[in-house]
């Protein structure tokens, strides 16, 4: 059982991934890395379940990712805001002034 | 039964997923990935972990109503009345993200995964709550700090007036430039 869960991790994460490469869209990639964190959860969770569930490692790790999310989702909608105001723009292509 | 709901909030979580990057509404967008990231803290629940599952319940469905906001205010198609592509290098995301899925089925299909260690406590919340408060305070310290700076730089970044100094980058202005006037005598 822990495999599946695993399993379903791993899609999570690579959905996510898949997204925050090939989305366009500031707040599209941001739904992306959020799909990622998902899989970390649930990767965090069953593996706390299946391997040390007597330890609180495993959800102090949860709690962190939880965290995380709501970190890069602010941080993201802040980034987004400054920069619709400068540019008037909401995709990450129309931001690449740095890129080499 | 616990099978059976394993399978179906996975097969949700997935199909949510997935959809989040087909649909062409952004409003469908977002409530296809509401419904995955349900599902995940179903996922959780399943695992014992009632309070962590409902906490990540609760903070998808607020970030999701504010995420549908923003999407209504910034994104130049968010019914997605037009049809209109919004991606980029689509096959090498899809090559990319196919070999970190089998890479990461790999690992865990083939890892010697060791046994289960002890068992879980009969109450789980308060397992996390005095590990948060005791061992790993460092942890709590960290998070509640990240979580303040994240607080004050989305601020700063997302008022009128931008990152910078309304006196100046060397504080040296005499009078603050804002860009609408405001305090003791505008």
């Amino acid at each position: 059982m822990l495999e599946l869960f695993l399993l379903l991790a791993a899609a999570l994460f690579s959905v996510g991934l898949y997204g925050a490469l090939s989305q366009q869209s500031i707040v599209m990639i941001m739904m992306g890395i959020e799909l990622m964190i998902a899989g970390v959860i649930t990767a965090a969770a069953a593996l706390w379940h299946f391997l040390a569930p007597a330890a609180a490692d495993g959800q102090v790790i949860v709690v962190a990712a939880v965290v995380a999310m709501a970190v890069e989702m602010a941080m993201g909608f802040a980034v987004t805001t400054a920069v619709f105001r400068s540019r008037d723009i909401d995709t990450a292509d129309a931001a690449e002034d740095l890129k080499g | 039964m616990t099978a059976a709901l394993f399978a179906v909030l996975a097969v949700l979580a997935v199909t949510g997923a997935v959809l989040v990057f087909r649909c062409a509404s952004m409003a469908r967008a977002t409530f296809a990935l509401l419904a995955s990231l349900v599902c995940v803290g179903g996922e959780v629940i399943l695992l014992g972990l009632p309070y962590l599952g409902v906490v990540t319940v609760l903070m998808m469905v607020m970030e999701m109503v504010v995420m549908a906001v923003f999407m209504v205010a910034y994104m130049m198609n968010p019914a997605g009345l037009m049809p209109m592509s919004m991606v980029h290098n689509r096959r090498g995301a899809l090559t990319i993200s196919g070999v970190v899925f089998a890479g990461l089925a790999a690992g865990v299909l083939l890892a010697p995964w060791p046994g289960r260690v002890g068992t879980a406590p009969q109450d789980t919340t308060f397992q996390a709550g005095a590990a948060l408060m005791g061992d790993q305070m460092l942890t709590m310290v960290t998070l509640g700090f990240a979580l303040l700076a994240t607080m004050v730089g989305a601020t700063v970044l997302a008022v009128g007036r931008g990152r910078y100094d309304r006196f100046g980058d060397d504080l040296s202005r005499p009078r603050p430039d804002d860009p609408a006037g405001g305090g003791v005598g505008r």
